[in-house]
């Protein structure tokens, strides 16, 4: 359903992303792992278009070229921010119905529906559904951004760093949304510094170092490869079981 | 002082409050969604009754031309955004004929003055404030003051520097406890309390919360499908609605004239600041409190009337300032 | 860079030779105009206070010398020095008032009393003769030659204007200078290390009404005439724009905008009437246009502008030795915490904590979100008071302090989300560090009298970024770093504070696997060197890999206790916060 070529992202002189090639299949859940600075985060904005960038972006057929990220958000690809970007003073379910915002305008009603779907998700989000957003723990600041941004019905999910400082309960907890999205057969792509935990749900990963794909393959297979072992997961090498 | 005296300057109080209101609540709508102190808000009030009194002396007011012209120049800057061009083409041309058709029926000047003032606001935005979409307060405030110069200048341009009376739409007095109220104030006060409650209802519904979710949190808007330039077009379409209803209603009360635009821009400035710059009902508050303070104030000492108006504002000031809710902590 | 400098005062001085009289003119009201800019420069560009009350400043010592000058007959010279002390008042009573308002309240507060006095020097006709003004003032005398033409004008004029831009700059690179900068970014972090923002506030804005001031009594006795007119709203906003439009985070820039715009309204006067046959119409929108389009192109002014295209001299590297190290402290535990209580509207976020840290030791504070470990560490670094209990540090009693206090006691603290200042160097950024232990008082930056602490301020920083291993950056801006780097300007800012204890908001937020395991061993050095420090971080692998100690927090409560392999061991912990397979 997604398919880049030749992705290239430059802020002024610096380059980020360099000739980067990938793919995502319908209902298939895909990783990009690498260390900070390797472009990860930059692909995904030149993919929700709020990075500028040049290369091939073909998506559902038809190439994004020119489209503003409202556009797109409109055709199915959502992202889901590593610093979340919540409307903070506004209640959680404001928060959520904004997420919807690209439907409503299209004339769509009944976004009632999804939100009860959402809160059946996250039980705790309709436990504080008139809470500012601000006022949530971290965990379930993350919970309202996924949440909002499934109020679209997004066809592409893009993650950035869902687990980035929380603790590791939540983290698990996020996992284990993550894991029940896949089951629904939602489409996501996944940029994770938890590569442990992104490589055991992902179907296939991509490797980025310094702007480039530098490995790619089946999940389970990158799980194994010695470069990612000794550089991704994990703090002590020699104390891994 | 005498209940006459008193019930007089309460109801010029009042009345002159009401235009501020009007002129806050623009001011608010505008800074509550794309942060820009919108300094040229006072000529486009007074631009309103100066096309409409243009139309009533039978000739074409240069605010048509001008009005057609920005938005020609807004469908070039759009030439790549498929019908875009277009309709703004179209609505151009619309402003057109409308200033021909206020030329030939005087008695839909008002109206029709309305309409030919309306795409000022949506226009400046996209040509002067979209191009800067990560601009400071002060950026945009000191770019706000340079449109405020263009603005002035071209009304000097337009409409020469003679004052304008119009005629009222309610002509007639209103006794209210003895005391005679002009009928067009009423009105002016009538469309104060209509357009705050209208202001706040918006903002309840998905469109209006999506309006100020563009200012709470521009990326965050964004990736949740809204379009931030397009919430800034219409918070400034809005607003200069409110705006030029404002100065149509007014104008038959304390005539027009180009230069009148910047002081009272300023009152309005000073009314929504009492209110915060985010609350609509209290910038309506503000807007009467800012009226009452100078109507009283000119019976005691006239000539410091505007000098009592801001020393007083001072005190008040730090109260809000005192009582606004700040979050100190990080996130 | 300095024989550039030294020709451009050459030239400077040569103009007025050069140029026909009317342009003499120009060049001393371009002088005066740079003075109240300058101003600006300090006040909003540095500070971010937007005034728009200038003018009225120059109008309080303009007429303050005009008036003494005319009554009572004292020379002007004196003059300027009762104005600068009568303005100097004013913005001390105005400052008191304005400089705590937050927000546009601060904005709108200078508009209040800008147009309250406009009106007042307009309206007292008996004090200032109203709007038709006083006449006939005095000129200023050097050595006993009346400066009557505007060729000796220029000199007065530019040789005041230079001399407060010196002032300025000598300010701006000082240790409250650097504060200045800090505070409009972030007042939380440039109070966690020693500053009083709103002090800081008030005297920047003395300083600028002072600029101001100058700027009007070198008004009024060039003209030789005063009324109300040059003091309106319109000048005041009027200086603004010039200092905006010429980049008003420099004074290169605002000096630019002075001039530029000066010459702007002469030249559009001049120039216009020829070409449209009428004045007084066409000037304003052509001057509004003109506005416009520059901020367009150049939205942080024209001076920065220009200065991405001239080439950039390196600074020596900052050597000698540095400043003096604390006394240790021989209390232990350093940190004493006992029965520290918060609650948020009913919501109790730390509920009886008690905990200690010893002296040398590397203590983790760890909890699921929400367990209150951030609300712990902002009651210990002082952004938050306590309901209840008490906090000794180093043997004194610290609950309910300012940070600007207790990080002289030797308790510097780190943010999560680096609090850096992107637009001043990664060494002046750690030189933020220095303020609570050095002492020059800001009269004493002004005048060139801290050089020698300055000196040692930067090898103090210096070495603080070598001892994270940022010292090849030291001369960049600190906003191109990457985030692993912030972190480590985050630290040597704090170890250039000398710490006795260390509190770090977590530090390997964002971190991958390799910047970890190098700020693990950045931090173990630290306690080498004595420093104790308390860590708050979710990593449990760095966490537990690093502490000494652990304490583990959940509801705003302890849960457990210990070293990292018995709370890993505590049932409880497993299930409020690692779970199953951590």
């Amino acid at each position: 359903m997604l398919r880049v070529r030749g992705l290239a992202v430059r802020y002024g002189s610096a380059v980020a992303v360099e000739g980067v090639d990938l793919e995502v299949h319908p209902g298939e859940v895909v990783t990009l792992i690498g260390p900070n600075g390797a472009g990860k985060t930059s692909t995904l904005l030149a993919l929700t278009g709020l990075a500028r960038a040049s290369g091939e972006l073909c998506y559902l057929g038809r190439p994004l070229d020119g489209l503003e990220p409202e556009e797109r958000v409109a055709r199915g690809i959502v992202l889901v921010h590593e610093r979340r970007l919540l409307f903070g003073e506004m209640p959680v379910e404001d928060n959520l119905l904004l997420g919807a915002f690209s439907r409503y305008k299209r004339g769509e009603r009944g976004l009632g529906e999804d939100l009860e779907r959402v809160y059946r998700l996250f039980p705790r989000l309709a436990e504080r559904r008139r809470q500012p957003a601000a006022t949530l723990s971290g965990g379930e600041q993350q919970m309202l951004a996924i949440g909002r941004a499934l109020m679209s019905r997004p066809k592409l999910l893009l993650l950035d760093e869902p687990s980035l400082g929380l603790a590791p309960l939540v983290v698990q907890e996020i996992f284990g949304i993550l894991r029940r999205l896949k089951a629904a057969g939602t489409t996501l792509l996944l940029v994770e510094q938890n590569a442990k935990a992104a490589l055991s749900l992902a179907d296939r990963g991509y490797l980025l170092e310094a702007g480039r794909v530098v490995l790619s393959g089946d999940a389970a297979e990158l799980a194994r490869d010695p470069q990612v072992v000794e550089h991704y997961l994990g703090l002590h090498p020699e104390e891994r079981p | 002082m005498d209940p006459t005296i008193f019930g007089f300057l309460l109801s010029d109080g009042l009345i002159s409050g009401a235009l501020y209101a009007l002129v806050a609540l623009s001011l608010v709508l505008v800074f509550a969604v794309t942060r820009v102190i919108l300094i040229p808000m006072g000529e486009w009030v007074m631009y309103a009754p100066l096309t409409q009194a243009g139309f009533l002396e039978g000739r074409l007011p240069a605010t048509v031309g001008l009005s057609a012209l920005l938005l020609l120049v807004w469908a070039v800057l759009d030439r790549r955004r498929g019908r875009a061009p277009w309709l703004l083409a179209g609505w151009a041309v619309g402003v057109g004929l409308l200033g021909m058709a206020g030329v030939r029926w005087p008695s839909l000047a008002g109206p029709i003055a309305f309409l030919v003032v309306l795409p000022l606001g949506p226009a400046s935005f996209r040509l002067f404030f979209e191009p800067l979409p990560q601009g400071s307060v002060l950026l945009y405030l000191i770019l706000a003051v340079g449109l405020h110069f263009v603005y002035k200048g071209l009304g000097l341009a337009f409409f020469g520097p003679d004052q304008f009376r119009l005629p009222a739409l309610w002509p007639g007095e209103l006794g209210v406890l003895g005391l005679p109220v002009p009928g067009q104030g009423v009105l002016l006060v009538a469309a104060a309390l209509l357009a705050m409650a209208g202001l706040f209802l918006f903002f309840t519904t998905l469109y209006g919360k999506a309006l100020r979710a563009a200012a709470v949190n521009r990326l965050g808007a964004r990736i949740s499908g809204i379009s931030v330039r397009e919430a800034g077009r219409v918070a400034f379409l809005l607003a200069t609605a409110v705006g030029a209803a404002a100065g149509l209603l007014a104008a038959p009360l304390t005539n027009a004239s180009y230069d009148m635009g910047f002081l009272l821009g300023l009152k309005g400035f000073v009314a929504a600041i009492l209110g915060g710059l985010v609350s609509y009902p209290l910038a309506v508050v503000g807007g009467g409190l800012v009226g009452l303070l100078e109507a009283f104030s000119s019976f005691y000492a006239s000539a410091y009337k505007e000098a009592i108006v801001f020393t007083l504002l001072l005190p008040v000031l730090a109260w809000r300032s005192l009582s606004a809710l700040t979050l100190e902590e990080e996130e | 860079m300095r024989r550039a400098g030294l020709l451009g005062l050459v030239l400077l001085a040569a103009l007025p030779w050069l140029v026909p009289p009317f342009y003499q003119t120009l060049l001393v009201f371009t002088a005066i105009a740079a003075l109240v800019a300058a101003g600006l420069y300090l006040l909003t560009g540095l500070a971010g206070l937007t005034s728009f009350g200038q003018a009225a400043f120059m109008g309080v010592a303009g007429y303050t010398s005009a008036l003494l000058a005319l009554r009572y007959g004292v020379d002007p010279w004196l003059g300027l020095l009762a104005g600068l002390a009568v303005t100097g008042l004013f913005a001390l009573v105005l400052g008191l008032l304005t400089v705590r308002l937050k927000g546009h309240y601060l904005p709108l507060a200078t508009i209040a009393w800008q147009v309250a006095l406009f009106i007042v020097m307009g309206s007292w006709v008996g004090l200032t003769g109203g709007r038709t003004g006083l006449a006939d003032l005095p000129p200023v005398r050097v050595l006993g030659r009346a400066l009557t033409d505007p060729r000796s004008y220029f000199y007065l004029a530019w040789g005041l204007a230079l001399l407060y831009a010196g002032l300025l700059h000598r300010l701006v690179h000082s240790r409250h200078g650097r504060m200045i900068r800090a505070l409009r970014g972030d007042a939380v972090a440039a109070a966690s290390f020693g500053a009083r923002p709103p002090d800081l506030k008030l005297w920047t804005f003395v300083l600028a009404a002072l600029g101001a001031g100058a700027a009007g009594w070198l008004y009024v006795h060039f003209i030789r005439f005063v009324n109300p007119s040059p003091f309106s709203l319109e000048a005041s906003i009027f200086y603004l724009i010039m200092a905006v439009v010429g980049g008003v985070q420099s004074l290169p820039g605002v000096f630019l905008g002075a001039a530029l715009l000066t010459g702007l309204e002469q030249w559009l006067k001049d120039l216009l009437p020829l070409v449209f046959g009428k004045t007084g119409n066409y000037e304003i929108i052509a001057y509004g246009l003109i506005l416009v389009g520059i901020l367009l192109l150049a939205p942080k002014g024209l001076w920065p502008w220009i200065e991405a295209r001239l080439p950039r001299a390196r600074p020596p590297r900052p050597e000698g030795p540095g400043l003096s190290p604390r006394a240790a402290s021989l209390a232990d535990p350093l940190l004493e915490v006992r029965g520290l209580t918060k609650s948020f509207g009913g919501l109790l976020a730390v509920n009886r904590l008690s905990f200690e840290v010893r002296r040398g030791e590397i203590l983790g504070l760890i909890g699921p979100n929400g367990a209150g470990k951030s609300t712990t560490f902002n009651l210990l670094a002082g952004v938050l008071r306590p309901d209840a209990g008490s906090v000794r540090f180093a043997g004194r009693e610290i609950a309910g302090r300012y940070p600007f206090e207790t990080v002289r006691l030797g308790l510097v603290r780190t943010f999560q989300h680096p609090h850096l200042f992107p637009e001043m160097t990664v060494l002046e950024n750690a030189m933020l560090g220095t303020f609570p232990r050095t002492r020059a008082p800001l009269l004493a930056s002004l005048f060139w009298l801290d050089r020698a602490e300055e000196r040692r301020a930067a090898a103090e920083a210096y070495r603080a970024l070598e001892a994270v291993g940022l010292a090849e950056l030291a001369f960049e801006k600190a906003g191109r770093l990457a985030l692993g780097q912030q972190r480590q300007l985050e630290l040597a800012r704090a170890l250039a504070a000398d710490p006795l204890l260390l509190l770090l908001d977590e530090p390997a937020a964002g971190l991958r696997a390799g910047e970890k395991r190098a700020l693990a061993e950045l931090i173990q050095g630290l306690r080498e060197r004595g420093i104790t420090v308390l860590l708050v971080d979710h990593d449990m692998e760095l966490v537990m890999h690093l502490v000494d100690r652990v304490v583990v927090m959940h509801y705003g409560e302890k849960l457990a206790e210990g070293s990292p392999a018995e709370v890993q061991r505590n049932p409880a912990v497993v299930e409020a916060y690692l779970g199953g397979v951590a």
